[in-house]
């Protein structure tokens, strides 16, 4: 199958402007008696929902959570960039489009992170128009901070809270669409499967959270919003409950899942402290503006940090990257601070953390500023850790944090199967191989809110002649068995071992061989070790209580039973790619200095995985850099 | 370090709930206080017996979704905090703890200490957005809001919705919860044009819900994770009687 990016013509600054001139129309009667199913409800899904609704189509938008506004784009902290130039530092749409290119490590498609730049502008225009409190001067005007990997103050704020006040203003325009009876919100529903009638996404088949009953649901189009699947590490700093569960399925109907194996590892969260462990908190990266991030010069020093005098102190992202400093990239820090930890340099109870210092800061600016800037963070982490950061550094450390991976989308945002869309984080579009901080709550909202509304149509305006799908066809029939024989499958089972006891498995091979650093010979044995763990779940593994009740053990155990085939599909697609890219680090494929080692001449695709009953087919999406020559990607 | 659980079990709205007591050992004090629920459900499963439903999902204080009674406080012993920030340094080996979910008539048990807050979400319908599209807005600095009112716009919209408030309050009132909603967009000028109506019918609704009134017992700024102050609520009240006043 050749995969078409759709890609329209002319310069960068003009395909934009070009697609939506050349894309069909629909007139707002017809509108109406078109129907679509968006799941999931965070920034792009709720801004999705909201504005096709306000264009007039008909919604049906599911959420697994008790209420849309539980999504977890409520946690991003730092903020969102934006192509301003506000504080008149020479930021430009070209510059926003370069750092991203050059910061996904040229493995993105330029047509795609153009327009992400294109449209941040606005975007900001919007949020502010829905109520955001961004954070302002004493005149009134709109601040900026700097963010890593970028030399410029393009990002917007609202204290360490920026994802919950936009996903609250989404959250408000959602529902505002709800009380105008134009949307019909479904939480605590989660997509069990996707309905494919001739080829095409008609609708889905929903677990009801409450009551455990199967559901169906149809309509023209189908709308994935549904997140990262970095919970296949099971320590990350996602929400419990997010899951790959809803890619899963519409990869196995046939949604090409591409570059599953870009993830992004955090460098600042908050250590592993023990093995019950559930999840690892984040400490945004907007820390790194005015915190410095240092080991003890001497190995397995016991000291305590302030008894560290300043010249045993090793400013290794200063000293390795000297122009941006603590603003180094993430996949760039969290590989710097794995490498001091392995080497033996690590600090805190078990070695396994680096300190975050704002002693500087605070002689330099003042405590009442470093207060105002990011109080809510030291809050929280206090609250977490019973250590408070202004007297003493913070201890942070490395976590599984954003897919860059997710459905592969054409320029349009639909995946391969016609019909079926995919917006934020679950799609792979404009991150390459390495995301840049503050562009995720960005990326949600520009899918959600610009993109998708005016691409939809395109598809939608030859669906109007077609009959609209009904609940009872076939295909629906199928795929409601389908589904109700994967969990009476699970629930008969009846093993010795409990779900976590295999997601704490899974998530030890994951983070071992498939995260910050790979080998062949690691992502070969861990597929072998992964395709054991998954013969043992569907023999060992134990789950009580029934399908039609309230059953949190089951949602786990089918969430977990898809994160094992996907880890599977993970390590496949980093042991294809025998280059380093971003974070996707192979140990083979370095430089003298230990820098990744990119090849263009061969590598220089987006990988596309084709589901073929329990094997994946590699298809290339072949990146062409018609505007930007990729260079060596340097930050020293 | 080990704990004894007493902890509310309900199979459904309808059933008749009770106490049931679990000892759990092997916990550490670095544990959170769901952990432990969670090593308790893992016990559950391998004797055979139905999980512990509770609520959950960031596990870093900012969804809002967690949220349980324990020892007689929302969240708690500590003020300020919500359920999944809680540790189990808090608690004395040996410990019994006693959880339950949030009481309130507007708030009805779903399953064990799950309870349906969905009345939050038909208060917000009711008024809490600025009726413009997607694609209307004017340019970010035209309107300039001075620091002041962001700041103050800001304190009243970090509200996580948990519920922690109506639960904490003798009269089951939703007064915090809603008068933060209104403060932060009646105080932007972005949401002046439908101020009044905005707070007329959010209020309506509250009390269609089933929520008591205040009393100013302040129980609700204790508990409340965000610290939103008990000033919303008089604020609040002073556009309700300017209003009824002035028109
Ligand atoms: S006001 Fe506070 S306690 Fe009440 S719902 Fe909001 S965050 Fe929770
Ligand atoms: S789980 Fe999200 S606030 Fe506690």
């Amino acid at each position: 199958m050749h995969l078409n990016s759709k890609v329209p013509e002319g310069s960068l600054e003009k395909k934009w402007q070009n697609y939506q001139l050349k894309s069909q129309l629909i007139n707002p009667a017809n509108k109406k008696k078109l129907s679509v199913i968006v799941v999931g409800s965070g920034l792009s899904g709720a801004g999705a929902a909201a504005t096709l609704a306000e264009l007039g189509y008909d919604i049906k938008c599911f959420c697994y959570q008790d209420s849309a506004r539980r999504a977890h784009s409520v946690a991003a902290q730092g903020g969102i960039n934006a192509a301003k130039n506000y504080q008149h530092d020479g930021d430009s749409v070209y510059r926003m489009f370069y750092d991203t290119l050059k910061g996904g490590d040229f493995r993105s498609r330029e047509a795609n992170t153009y327009r992400l730049a294109e449209l941040s502008a606005p975007l900001i225009d919007h949020f502010v128009q829905q109520g955001v409190p961004f954070a302002r001067e004493y005149g009134g005007t709109l601040v900026n901070r700097s963010f890593g990997g970028v030399q410029v103050q393009r990002t917007f704020y609202a204290r360490g809270q920026t994802g919950q006040q936009l996903l609250l203003a989404s959250y408000s325009q959602l529902y505002k669409m709800i009380h105008a009876k134009k949307v019909q919100m479904f939480p605590r529903s989660e997509m069990i499967d996707l309905v494919v009638i001739n080829g095409k996404a008609k609708g889905i088949i929903v677990r009801n959270l409450v009551t455990g009953k199967l559901e169906r649901y149809a309509a023209d189009a189908v709308v994935l919003a549904t997140g990262g699947y970095s919970r296949v590490f099971r320590l990350s700093t996602l929400a419990i409950g997010c899951n790959g569960s809803a890619l899963w399925k519409a990869h196995k109907k046939g949604a090409f899942f591409a570059a599953p194996s870009f993830t992004q590892i955090h460098p600042t969260a908050l250590p592993q402290s023990s093995d019950a462990q559930s999840k690892l908190t984040l400490m945004s990266e907007s820390l790194r503006n005015d915190g410095r991030i240092w080991v003890p010069k001497q190995k397995e020093d016991s000291r305590k940090p302030k008894d560290i005098p300043e010249e045993e102190r090793d400013y290794y992202l200063e000293r390795r990257y000297p122009s941006f400093g603590n603003l180094a990239p993430r996949d760039i820090a969290s590989r710097a601070a794995k490498e001091r930890i392995d080497a033996g340099f690590g600090v805190g109870r078990l070695k396994n953390a680096v300190y975050l210092d704002f002693k500087h800061a605070i002689e330099k600016f003042g405590l009442e500023t470093i207060k105002d800037r990011y109080g809510n963070l030291f809050n929280m982490y206090k609250k977490i850790t019973g250590i408070d950061a202004y007297t003493t550094p913070m201890l942070i450390s490395p976590a599984a944090h954003f897919s860059m991976g997710g459905l592969w989308v054409d320029y349009e945002l639909m995946t391969t199967i016609p019909g079926l869309y995919a917006v934020g984080e679950c799609n792979f579009s404009d991150h390459g191989a390495n995301r840049l901080g503050a562009n995720s709550l960005l990326q949600a909202s520009v899918d959600g809110y610009f993109i998708l509304p005016n691409t939809i149509n395109n598809y939608l305006a030859d669906e109007i002649k077609a009959d609209s799908p009904t609940t009872d066809h076939p295909e629906f029939n199928k795929a409601e068995k389908e589904a109700q024989t994967h969990i009476d499958k699970i629930l008969s089972i009846n093993g010795t071992k409990t779900v976590d006891h295999f997601h704490r498995e899974l998530g030890k091979i994951m983070w071992q061989e498939c995260a910050m650093s790979r080998t062949k010979e690691g992502l070969e044995k861990a597929i072998e070790q992964i395709k054991t763990l998954k013969d043992d779940f569907w023999n060992d593994v134990k789950v009580t209580g029934n399908q039609n009740e309230m059953n949190t053990e089951l949602e786990k155990a089918y969430r977990l039973a898809d994160f094992i085939e996907l880890g599977i599909l993970m390590c496949t697609d980093a042991l294809q790619r025998d280059e380093s890219c971003g974070a996707h680090f192979r140990e083979e494929f370095q430089t003298d200095e230990g820098e990744a080692l990119r090849v263009d001449e061969t590598y220089s695709y987006v990988s596309a995985w084709e589901y073929n009953k329990g094997e994946f087919n590699l298809h290339k999406e072949h990146l062409e850099f018609e505007f930007v020559k990729p260079t060596v990607r340097s930050y020293k | 370090m080990k704990v004894t659980f007493k902890i509310w079990r309900q199979e459904n709205p309808n059933a008749k709930g009770d106490f049931k007591s679990y000892e759990v050992d092997g916990l550490t004090e670095d544990m959170s206080f769901l952990e432990a629920l969670d090593q308790l459900n893992e016990e559950l499963v391998l004797k055979d017996e139905k999980v512990i439903a509770y609520e959950y999902d960031c596990r870093e204080g900012i969804c809002g979704q967690c949220g349980v009674f324990i020892d007689g406080r929302a969240h708690g012993p500590h003020a300020n905090i919500t359920t999944c920030q809680l540790h189990m340094r808090s608690f004395e080996d040996g410990q019994t703890i006693t959880v339950e979910p949030w009481r309130a008539k507007a708030f009805p048990i779903i399953k064990d200490l799950v309870v349906d807050r969905s009345a939050f979400d038909r208060i917000i319908e009711s008024g809490a957005y600025i009726s413009s599209k997607t694609g209307t807005a004017p340019e970010a600095n035209s309107i300039p809001i001075p620091k002041e009112i962001a700041d103050k716009a800001m304190d009243a919209a970090a509200c996580i919705g948990c519920g922690a408030c109506v639960a904490s309050c003798k009269n089951s009132s939703a007064m915090l919860f809603t008068s933060a909603k209104i403060n932060h967009l009646n105080s932007l000028p972005q949401g002046k044009a439908e101020s009044s109506n905005r707070l007329n019918q959010m209020t309506y609704q509250m009390d269609l819900e089933g929520f008591g009134n205040c009393t100013n017992t302040g129980a609700c700024e204790i508990e409340c994770p965000e610290g939103i102050s008990i000033k919303n609520i008089a604020e609040m009240n002073a556009a309700w009687m300017k209003q009824k006043l002035f028109g």
